[in-house]
């Protein structure tokens, strides 16, 4: 019933979200996303008592033998706990702004959260495909209402480009339904499926494509930049910050586990890819002026080397990969927070116009450096262990894949730096005079999401054992 | 046979309601009246059909599947009146006549869906195309609308001919009318057969507008009164899809003879669901977006013909239902606003919240976005193809094709929610909101739970 709570709260307060003007959706925004929160830590507890108790099952479709089946298992779990917190910090943050039709945004906001909940829950293909969308749809009118001048042709163009790679999908759990005995989209039966290698060499690259679409990687990334630039930075925080990861959870429970050979057969093209993706983006993130666009082409970069290493074909690899999803989750809605803030009063995101902001705003500028440090994953912030346990990962199924990803790690230290230094050091000038340091919303965000970067990188002892239960899994499996 | 008997019956009794009763109103709810009346004594015929057909004469086989498809259309047709009623005054004058006419057309649809002779298909297609000539041109003043009446006819009266010799040519090879004595599927083809199949096939394309058939679509669908271009798009094409169903799925399936038409409908499939989304694309009329699309939509739907299957007759249905109810909601809203253009929707949102949201709600569901009934919709007839397995090439187009659509449809949406401006709106009456909202209802309803509607067949 707790997996129900955490899809039917966001959807129900989103509803009503609609029809409440002036503070009242920012409340209920609030109340809402602490109610998620709190829920999705007790599914945590109940996770490690009782995790059979967190299944939900009831009639949906009973023609066509689909069912409405939700479940959590330790990866859903986290996902579901960083959604419910990622949440929480992008209301706090935006508390004390207004927003145009606020009921609205709110509203849209919730849903998604709903569906996004719905994604890292469902055990049913077309549930889970149904989800898929309706995470799209809010986020798309989200954009596209609120977002910059650019925005309509901008998440037009992400719409489609995911549109088209969730209908591939469909072709596949459509084709992997009719291969099962008792016409079911449940996905135990899924998973266990007898394919031959012919088929899931096909099969894969239609899931393939749809995950990869959603993360991106290379070369189905062209949206994102874009979108991440144009989208209001609420928005921004929830596409790059949880969005991204429904491809990432999608490749782990919905391709590696249905078609371990199509997997087996083209994780080294995958891979390659994957790396392409990191030299290129952070090449690119290099020479950028803008902040929205360095730290979008920065994801692309980390997203492409969590999806390398869930491909990589080993325990360790997938377990710093999982870990790696919640901490570059937290991470990144915290350096959007501290762009947005930068935004919001200098209404600017060029770095040559910024500089010397340490003086004018030290709190802001404290926070941001030691966010970008985790998010380059030194040691003692939680980037650290989980790029740490993808490298090894790496390591050992292929050395020369490590070492060009490896590259990636300087490349992001080089830009990241760069980053700073351009921004919060230097000379001021007249913009940045005018700087004024966090509001308190903003500031307890950020105290937040830095708390969990030291905790989760001092002792990410809790975060590992949450995810084990899921890397056992795939151990059997490859 | 209670549809077929009641909505022909209405048709002539409203034909001289017309004569006696002025007020257009009063005729308007007795339009309504004898719809729901039709609708009723359709349903109460379900239980007797529910374990197995009986055919009357040899020539009309009632069925379940016939049944829940005339429910369907009657449906749909009601929810027609409810929202569009009142703009068939707006054309012309003689209001009676044009509901007559809309009664008799559905008369043809309902001998469509359960014809067991050839000659009750003839009647059946002939019967659903003589009163479109009329309302095509029921603007009798607008040069546009003779235009797409002329041009209907002169089309239509050739497809006829194509059909009446295609099943001449049957006829000779098998001897007999009846559907289910026609024997063709079994052993070697006859090429008497052979050419009549064919001819059939590039008949009923025609009627379904499908391509390379489609030429007359936008010009008449674009030049006809909206209120009847709507009916025309939707409820017919919807009829006419049956008449082909059946005709295939009883008569040419399975055997070497399904392989020869399999292949040439296919082809005809493809190059209607790339003509028909390709040309929507560059459209700046609403009305002549709609009437591509409707090509589009019609290319999907021939998905279930080509894959002879239970699960296309279900998706034919559902279908049929998605695509009548979003395509009508459309078009009440269409007929609400002065500027047929992409352009005349801009700002609807802040103006008319509810109008916009209902065409959104339309919209995602023509696109097949999930929680509409299109999804389900197209999910089914996809499925459909998968199940044959041999299609998968097409079913690649198919999703590409669903692709671009969203560019089309969302066209409208950004339209209203992103864009301001001024849009000119007729006032709008509390009953059509209600009945608005009762269709968005039955979007979202049958987009969540299609087992509803299926669970009858």
């Amino acid at each position: 019933m707790l997996t129900v709570l955490l899809i039917l709260i966001p959807f129900i307060a989103g509803l009503i979200a609609f029809g409440l003007k002036g503070s009242g959706p920012k409340v209920l925004g609030i109340i809402s996303s602490l109610a998620t929160v709190v829920i999705s830590i007790g599914t945590w507890c109940t996770f490690r008592t009782t995790p059979d108790s967190l299944n939900f099952v009831a009639d949906w479709i009973p023609q066509l033998g689909s069912q409405f089946r939700v479940g959590l298992d330790g990866m859903a779990v986290m996902l579901c706990l960083l959604t419910a917190v990622g949440f929480l910090l992008i209301f706090i943050t935006i508390y004390s702004r207004n927003y145009e039709n606020p009921g609205s945004f709110y509203g849209l906001m919730l849903l998604a959260q709903a569906g996004l909940m719905g994604v890292f829950t469902a055990y049913d293909a077309l549930l889970f495909y149904v989800f898929w969308e309706l995470a799209l749809i809010p986020v798309y009118f989200l954009c596209s209402m609120w977002g910059g001048e650019k925005r309509i042709a901008v998440t037009f163009k992400f719409f489609i480009y995911t549109f088209l790679g969730s209908l591939l999908m469909m072709v596949g759990i459509i084709y992997l339904y009719f291969q099962t005995p008792d016409h079911s989209f449940s996905w135990t039966t899924f998973s266990s499926l007898p394919l031959v290698p012919e088929q899931q060499k096909w099969l894969f690259w239609v899931f393939f494509i749809a995950f990869a679409i959603k993360m991106p990687v290379f070369p189905f990334h062209t949206w994102q930049p874009d979108t991440y630039e144009q989208s209001p930075t609420p928005v921004t925080m929830i596409l790059s910050g949880l969005m991204v990861k429904m491809g990432l959870f999608g490749l782990i429970r919905w391709c590696l586990l249905l078609v371990p050979q199509g997997v087996g057969m083209w994780a080294d093209v995958a891979i390659v890819l994957c790396i392409i993706g990191i030299i290129y983006a952070s090449a690119i993130a290099m020479v950028q002026n803008d902040l929205k666009r360095l730290i979008a082409y920065s994801s692309i970069a980390h997203i492409g080397l969590m999806c390398a290493a869930i491909f990589a074909d080993n325990e360790q690899s997938l377990q710093g990969a999982l870990v790696q999803m919640f901490n570059h989750g937290i991470n990144i809605i915290g350096l959007w927070i501290i762009v947005d803030a930068i935004q919001q009063r200098l209404g600017v995101k060029n770095m040559d116009q910024l500089g010397g902001i340490a003086r004018k705003a030290p709190r802001m500028a404290i926070f941001f450096v030691i966010i970008c440090l985790a998010n380059i994953g030194l040691p003692l912030t939680n980037g650290f262990i989980g790029e740490f346990l993808m490298f090894s990962g790496l390591f050992q199924y292929n050395h020369w894949f490590m070492a060009f990803a490896g590259l990636g790690i300087i490349l992001s230290a080089v830009y990241t730096l760069g980053m700073i230094q351009k921004v919060i050091f230097g000379e001021s000038n007249d913009l940045t005079e005018t700087t004024t340091d966090l509001q308190p919303g903003e500031t307890l965000a950020l105290s937040l999401i830095v708390m969990m970067i030291l905790v989760l990188g001092v002792y990410p002892k809790p975060m590992l054992d949450l995810v084990s239960s899921t890397t056992e899994v795939f151990n059997k499996v490859f | 046979m209670n549809a077929l008997i009641s909505t022909a019956l209405s048709g002539v009794v409203l034909m001289f309601v017309g004569l006696f009763v002025r007020n257009k109103q009063h005729i308007k709810f007795f339009a309504i009246a004898a719809i729901l009346i039709a609708f009723i004594a359709n349903l109460a015929q379900y239980p007797s059909v529910e374990l197995g057909g009986y055919v009357m004469y040899g020539m009309i086989e009632v069925t379940k599947f016939g049944v829940i498809f005339n429910a369907v259309a009657l449906g749909a047709t009601l929810l027609y009146f409810l929202l569009s009623g009142s703009e068939f005054e707006k054309v012309g004058e003689h209001v009676g006549d044009y509901f007559a006419l809309i009664f008799f057309i559905l008369a043809g649809i309902t001998l469509a869906s359960s014809f067991s002779n050839l000659l009750m298909l003839f009647l059946a297609i002939e019967i659903m195309s003589i009163p479109q000539y009329i309302l095509a041109g029921a603007d009798k003043k607008s040069l546009k609308s003779n235009e797409a009446s002329l041009k209907y006819f002169l089309m239509g009266s050739f497809s006829t001919g194509i059909l009446l010799m295609g099943i001449t040519l049957i006829y000779g090879a098998a001897g007999t009318f009846d559907l289910s004595g026609l024997g063709v599927g079994a052993g070697s083809v006859h090429p008497l057969a052979l050419c009549g199949i064919i001819l059939i096939v590039f008949a009923l394309s025609f009627k379904v507008s499908a391509a390379p058939f489609h030429f007359w679509t936008p010009d008449v669908y674009d030049g006809s009164p909206t209120v009847f271009t709507s009916f025309m798009s939707t409820i017919v094409k919807a009829g006419a899809f049956v008449a082909f169903l059946r005709m295939f799925h009883t008569s040419f399936a399975g055997g070497s003879i399904s392989q020869h038409w399999t292949l040439i409908l296919s082809i005809i499939t493809a190059v209607t669901l790339v003509i028909g989304n390709f040309s929507a694309v560059f459209q700046q009329s609403v009305k002549r977006m709609l009437a591509y699309s409707s090509i589009a939509q019609a290319g999907f739907m021939l998905f279930a013909v080509v894959a002879m299957n239970n699960l296309g007759g279900q998706g034919i249905v559902l279908y049929a239902a998605a695509y009548s109810i979003a395509t009508i909601g459309v078009f009440a809203v269409l007929m609400k606003l002065k500027d047929y253009t992409f352009e005349g929707f801009n700002g609807l949102a802040r103006k008319q919240p509810l109008l916009a949201a209902a065409v959104a709600v339309f919209m995602f569901s023509l696109a097949g976005i999930p929680v509409t009934a299109g999804f389900f919709a197209k999910y089914f007839v996809l499925s459909a193809a998968i199940q044959h397995g041999h299609l998968l090439w097409l079913v690649i187009i198919a999703i590409l094709c669903a692709a671009i659509s969203v560019y089309y449809y969302f066209r409208v949406i950004i339209a209203m929610y992103f864009k301001t401006g001024e849009p000119e709106v007729e006032p709008v009456s509390g009953g059509f909101k209600a009945a608005l909202i009762l269709t968005i209802a039955l979007v979202l309803v049958l987009g969540l739970f299609p087992n509803l509607l299926l669970c009858w067949i």
